[in-house]
């Protein structure tokens, strides 16, 4: 048995953690247990990548099957880091349609939590752009799915965060780019109505991002950044200048576990002020930036989580219908700008439709916070779960930890679909996770 | 063939295998795969063709049929540029200590076949004037420890003909590196208590065995913490040596 947890550190649970060679060790290995589910890089917060007696870690599956240079198509091992596509084939001109803030992910994972990147609300999910998936079933069969062959089961396993079966293999398409930069545009918004005002200006960026002081308070309230983004083309780099900047691996890791108090409200307070300022100063122009520190400003620092200490931390995201939404985001910020302790990643979004029937994203706002485990937390996110219910929205999974069955239940009316779905594909009930023991299963 | 440099991997399906073939088609070689099982290799040449555009054949190789070695030699389309050789089997110490046949395996997978067939490409390679040959040996080789002597002691006789090799081929044009990794996280060594800090991805290996030949390194040692550990054991007194139990 081997102890393991999600990128949050919290919970840690022991399990089998099996590392299958071949496809076939796969399926047997989800099909004479009853309680598995597949893992990719562990870079989901909670437990939604552990299962309830084992788990497959996928990440040795990690060979490109075929790739046409023409089209962009490419079938690929569910175990591909998407850190791996972009090295390899972004020198190509090519790149993921889809990226989240993490460049360390699985395509299985990236499929199975259906990803959303800073494109959400003009481009869709990471689901959007795979066609083909090959699953292993809780019986251990392998199946193929698309939006023309097992479309239920196609939806279902797209967002569906791997409760359909392990994810194998899959198709999907590359974007077309002529250079790894990105034309980026800062805008500084005052307060929470000028924010949300510059991302819906925003909507016609392919990229758009807002991040958030989360210390300001009163009339700072909500006081932003928006990062639009474009990607350039050949004619707009310097001469001489390299197409494709490579990115380089962490070259800072954070080596021991902080002491908790390292984050506290004043050293916060402080760095947000001076991220604010800084970025301030930056708005109104353009310029251009590699895509591996626009799209992933945290992976140049490895084991960032550890900065939190031991405990661990707690990601909340939530996404909120676009009606309505300012007053609830108001009220969560000043909730949160009041306790004092969430920290620098407040991140602040618009988002499109979801495809798949467990997808996180809708039309409206996603929130993304960040709190050190300590007393008091799990209530305090409670109350802003009510705020979040009562205002039609839902938490994402992928970060999820702690939300509670009825929180869950009211943010997903397809869950029953789903389940009736699963139940087909694996009517013995093989495949599950601490998640879907949290969330989804019978008790 | 075409005019790129090419490289052949004996135990191309091996992690550090893949790894090191990765690498090498990442900088443009074309590259061969050779191990027991063809069907197992081809994902992997397919893998290599889709990223990187290199041609990449698949051949046949069992490193204790010694008997066919010059046949496989011969059969090849063109004399690589660079061979390495990651061929090698951990064994388990306990039942080679009263198991002959399995002992001999171990001998032979480590030390007589690698060892056969790195000799009879660098005859080739004498002849032709040029080329790179690379042995992943061990630090198990620097010294024989109580807990896996009979691996050790093979992979010390590898280290040896490498060296001996080395010193004779220079003088001819040909290169020969010697690579001990150290503790890799690998099919052969899952489930074995790996420390940490001495540990490394089997990519990490791959880079190093590329950057080896590039530089023309005689001995790498894939962490350099590995080589002061070795140094430690090497020098223990054999009086303090025979207590470990290690």
């Amino acid at each position: 048995m081997t102890l393991v947890s999600g990128w949050g550190r919290f919970p840690v649970v022991d399990t089998d953690l099996l590392r299958p060679r071949s496809f076939e060790a796969v399926g047997e290995a989800v099909a004479d247990v009853t309680g598995s589910v597949a893992r990719g890089n562990g870079r989901a917060y909670g437990d939604a990548a552990i299962g309830t007696a084992r788990t497959v870690a996928m990440t040795g599956f990690d060979r490109i099957r075929s790739f046409d240079p023409v089209t962009g198509r490419i079938r690929l091992e569910a175990g591909v880091l998407l850190a791996d596509l972009i090295d390899t084939f972004g020198p190509r001109g090519f790149l993921p349609f889809v990226v989240p803030g993490t460049r360390f992910v699985s395509v299985g994972g990236a499929i199975a939590a259906d990803v959303h990147g800073k494109n959400h609300h003009c481009e869709g999910g990471f689901g959007r752009y795979v066609d083909r998936i090959q699953l292993a079933t809780g019986e251990g069969e392998t199946i193929e799915v698309s939006r023309e062959q097992n479309s239920d089961a196609f939806f279902a396993t797209v967002g569906g965060m791997g409760l359909t079966g392990v994810i194998l293999e899959a198709s999907m398409r590359l974007r077309p780019v002529e250079t790894g930069w990105i034309r980026e545009r800062v805008i500084a918004a005052s307060d929470l109505d000028a924010a949300m005002r510059a991302l819906d200006a925003g909507d016609t960026a392919t990229y758009s991002v807002a991040w958030i002081d989360c210390a300001a308070r009163g009339r700072s309230l909500g006081r932003s950044l928006i990062y639009l983004g474009e990607h350039a083309g050949k004619d707009e780099l310097a001469d001489g200048a390299d197409a494709f900047p490579l990115g380089r691996n962490p070259g800072l890791a954070v080596p021991i576990d902080m002491p908790s108090m390292t984050l506290n409200r004043y050293s916060i307070r402080a760095f947000n002020e001076l991220y604010y300022r800084l970025g301030a100063r930056r708005a109104g122009g353009s310029q251009l930036v590699s895509l591996y520190p626009y799209f992933f400003p945290l992976d140049s620092l490895a084991d960032w989580n550890r900065i939190y200490g031991k405990r661990g931390f707690l990601q909340h995201q939530c996404v909120i219908p676009e009606a309505g939404a300012r007053d609830v985001l108001g009220d969560i910020l000043d909730r949160v700008a009041r306790r004092g302790d969430a920290s620098f990643l407040a991140v602040l979004k618009k988002l499109g439709q979801g495809d798949g029937l467990l997808s996180f994203p809708l039309p409206g706002y996603t929130l993304a916070l960040d709190f050190p485990v300590k007393g008091g937390i799990l209530e305090f996110l409670d109350e802003i779960d009510h705020l979040v219910v009562a205002a039609g929205g839902r938490l994402y999974l992928a970060k999820d930890a702690r939300q509670s069955r009825a929180t869950f239940e009211a943010g997903y009316p397809a869950l029953p679909r789903f389940n009736a779905i699963r139940k087909s594909l694996d009517p013995k009930g093989n495949i599950r996770s601490k998640l879907s023991q949290r969330l989804f299963d019978e008790v | 063939m075409t005019s790129r440099k090419s490289v052949l991997v004996l135990g191309g399906s091996s992690d550090i295998g893949r790894a090191a073939a990765r690498a090498f088609a990442r900088s443009g070689y074309d590259v061969g795969l050779a191990g027991r099982d063809v069907a197992v290799l081809e994902p992997d040449a397919a893998d290599l063709r889709a990223r990187y555009s290199v041609e990449v054949g698949v051949y046949r190789f069992d490193v204790l049929d010694t008997a066919a070695f010059e046949s496989f030699v011969g059969s090849l389309p063109a004399l690589p540029d660079v061979v390495i050789s990651i061929v090698g089997l951990l064994g388990t110490q306990e039942s080679a200590q009263s198991d002959l046949a399995h002992a001999t395996t171990i001998m032979r997978s480590n030390y007589e076949g690698p060892s056969l067939i790195l000799g009879l490409f660098a005859e080739k390679f004498l002849t032709r004037g040029s080329g790179t040959l690379v042995g992943v040996s061990s630090v198990a080789g620097d010294r024989g420890r109580a807990l896996n002597y009979i691996y050790g002691s093979a992979k010390a006789g590898f280290s040896a003909f490498l060296s001996g090799l080395r010193a004779r081929a220079s003088r001819g044009g040909v290169h020969v590196v010697t690579v001990k990794p150290g503790f890799v996280r690998t099919k052969m060594t899952e489930g074995m208590k790996l420390i940490g800090p001495l540990t490394v991805d089997a990519p990490v290996v791959g880079d190093a065995i590329l950057r080896a030949v590039e530089n023309k390194t005689d001995v790498v040692y894939v962490s350099g913490k590995w080589r002061l550990v070795m140094l430690i054991i090497k020098t223990l007194p054999e009086a303090v040596f025979k207590k470990l139990k290690f």
